[in-house]
């Protein structure tokens, strides 16, 4: 499994290193691509941009979304997700700071596989990605190859 | 027929003039016919008696000397007289003495007795003739009479004529009448006809624009004018009230649409705290954290401490963002009053607390069957916090009990939560409910002060009252109405 990768879609520079340190710390080894807004997420995901050539069945075992980014937000993300044949069974875990409703609503409405809300304490976002990767890395079994 | 009353005013009018003037007539025509055959007959009876005295004068020779004969030709006199029909001579004995009949070849029905003998003077009214007598007397004696029958055809021909030309009077003066009385009733009725059907239109229509013609400077005039005033004045009022109503309705629009800003706005704020304000404190936490793993030795005790406390902080700060949104998400959801079991949703909110500290010694004392029409989700909250509360505040004893039951106050239920916890200061009671107040230092007791603020603004959204009260050491009570 430690070839798949997580890709990781955040703008914060200091998320993103917590985010890294999380799973450091609950040792997980998958390589972590990270995407600063949601256009370059979608140019990783579709081969396109910066990542142009690269081969697009190789899908990232889980990405992690956040929601307010710039260009493109996490919303829109997931929508082209959903809407493309190559990556609407692509697990989506959104992870924001936001716990509002509308926000809620939309994430799954739209198809999020999950929805995370990173809490204040850094412990308690220690054992959230623990449980995130256990889950999405280890336990879960994801659509076959084929009929995607 | 309809009683008078209820007939129009126009043909009130008709009758009135109609039967005023006819009445008038009819009384004045019997009053001159009744006279003037009250004078026919005076007259007949004058004309009659100066007749008999003339020739009961001339004839007085003719009995003392008895000769008939000539006392017959004094009696022919009376050939000048065509309504005399007979006349006689009587002697005293009452034998008929000498006698004339107007038209012997043609002999009426009326015939002169063959004798006559009443004692005085006299007449008498018969249905076609009057028959009247005299007492002739000669030198104070008396010596005979005589009888006149005196026909009443040519006085009754007259007095039908009269009777006749007084109908046709009262005819020709009844329509005059009329016509009169409908030129008036027209003159009157009409400009009242016509402010009743103004009214009617008026009313049936709601125009108030209408206005009805003023023809005379009488009364109806007068009331025509002031019914117009009256119109004037509606129309005006209306106009103003049309004027308050579009200036209020704009006033709500614009109100709403700055209602609606000023939602927006909130919105996006709130939108804003929970993702921009937050991120900082995660980072801050996050790094503090990062730092007292892999520095920390080079801390040392002092300096872990220190970092300790800069996350608690962190912490706190997050906990009232937190609070502060929650908050403010009572103020926006949607109210959605059901009925629910305030006595199981209790039962349930006591249970999960209890769970938490199970080794506490506390008696949850819970009413059974609250019924209350409510948002259950928004009364979730308000139980949450005033049981959460409660739990909190008895934490120092060793033994305590929360209850929650209902009492009526003038027909309508009050809720309460009480307990027997460490209690306030009544001083400060008009603290408990605002955003962020505490009235016990943090170290006694936890918590953001923002659970207070919350119940408050849910039980006033709900249409109810919410006040507390409480001694120091003894306990709170918090009631709360729907």
């Amino acid at each position: 499994m430690a070839d798949k990768v997580i890709l990781l879609v955040e703008d914060n520079p200091d998320d993103e290193a917590l985010t890294l340190r999380a799973l450091k710390k609950n040792n997980i080894q998958n390589d972590v691509v990270i995407a600063r807004d949601g256009a370059e997420a979608l140019d990783y995901l579709f081969g396109a941009g910066a990542y142009a050539g690269r081969d697009v069945s190789a899908l990232p075992s889980v990405t992690l979304l956040d929601l307010k980014l710039p260009k493109i937000d996490g919303l829109e993300v997931l929508k082209r997700i959903r809407a493309d044949e190559r990556t609407r069974f692509l697990p989506v875990v959104i992870l924001t700071s936001s716990k509002e409703e509308q926000d809620l609503i939309n994430g799954y409405k739209l198809g999020a596989n999950s929805y995370i809300r990173k809490p204040v304490d850094f412990s308690q976002f220690i054992d959230a990605v623990r449980q995130l990767g256990l889950y999405w890395l280890l336990l879960n079994e994801p659509a076959p190859m084929e009929n995607r | 027929m309809r009683p008078f009353r209820d007939l129009s005013i126009k043909h009130k009018l008709t009758w009135l003039g109609i039967l005023t003037s006819t009445s008038g007539l009819i009384l004045a025509c019997t009053a001159f016919v009744a006279y003037d055959v009250r004078n026919f007959y005076s007259d007949i009876v004058d004309s009659a008696t100066t007749q008999a005295k003339i020739i009961g004068y001339n004839s007085a020779a003719t009995i003392l000397f008895i000769d008939p004969h000539t006392a017959g030709e004094t009696l022919g006199a009376l050939r000048t007289d065509p309504d005399v029909i007979a006349a006689g001579i009587y002697t005293r004995d009452g034998k008929l003495f000498a006698s004339y009949t107007s038209d012997p070849r043609e002999p009426s029905s009326v015939s002169l007795p063959r004798s006559f003998t009443e004692p005085r003077d006299g007449q008498r009214f018969h249905e076609r003739y009057l028959e009247l007598w005299r007492r002739i007397g000669f030198e104070q004696k008396d010596i005979g009479a005589i009888l006149i029958l005196t026909s009443l055809q040519t006085m009754r021909v007259r007095l039908f004529q009269y009777i006749g030309i007084a109908l046709l009077a009262l005819l020709i003066s009844t329509l005059g009448s009329i016509a009169v009385s409908l030129w008036f009733q027209r003159r009157i009725s009409g400009p009242i006809l016509h402010l009743a059907e103004t009214t009617n239109r008026v009313s049936r229509n709601k125009d108030f624009s209408l206005r009805a013609r003023a023809e005379s400077g009488d009364e109806i005039g007068q009331l025509v004018g002031t019914f117009n005033a009256m119109l004037a004045r509606i129309q005006e009022q209306n106009q103003e009230l049309e004027q308050a109503r579009a200036e209020l309705e704009q006033r709500v629009i614009d109100r709403t649409a700055q209602l609606e800003a000023a939602n927006k706005e909130l919105e996006a704020f709130s939108y804003s705290v929970s993702h921009d304000l937050r991120a900082p404190l995660r980072s801050i936490d996050g790094f503090s954290q990062a730092v007292l793993e892999d520095y920390h030795d080079k801390l040392g005790p002092d300096g872990q401490a220190d970092l300790q406390r800069v996350r608690a902080a962190t912490q706190r700060m997050g906990q009232l963002i937190d609070d502060m949104l929650d908050l403010s998400r009572v103020t926006r959801a949607k109210l959605l009053r059901e009925p629910i079991d305030l006595s199981a949703l209790a039962r349930s909110v006591g249970a999960e607390i209890q769970k938490a500290e199970s080794e506490r010694n506390v008696e949850f004392r819970v009413a059974e069957e609250m019924v209350a029409q409510a948002d259950p989700r928004l009364l979730r909250i308000v139980l949450e916090n005033l049981l959460r509360n409660a739990w909190k505040f008895t934490g120092k004893h060793p033994k305590a009990k929360i209850e929650f039951g209902v009492q009526q106050d003038n027909g309508r239920p009050v809720y309460f939560v009480r307990d027997d916890g460490a209690g306030f200061d009544m001083t400060y009671a008009n603290k408990l409910f605002g955003a962020f107040q505490r009235l016990h230092a943090m170290t006694d007791f936890s918590g953001t002060g923002v659970g207070l603020a919350t119940v408050q603004r849910i039980i006033s959204r709900h249409g109810g009252q919410v006040w507390a009260q409480g001694e120091v050491e003894k306990g709170a009570t918090f009631y709360f109405t729907l």
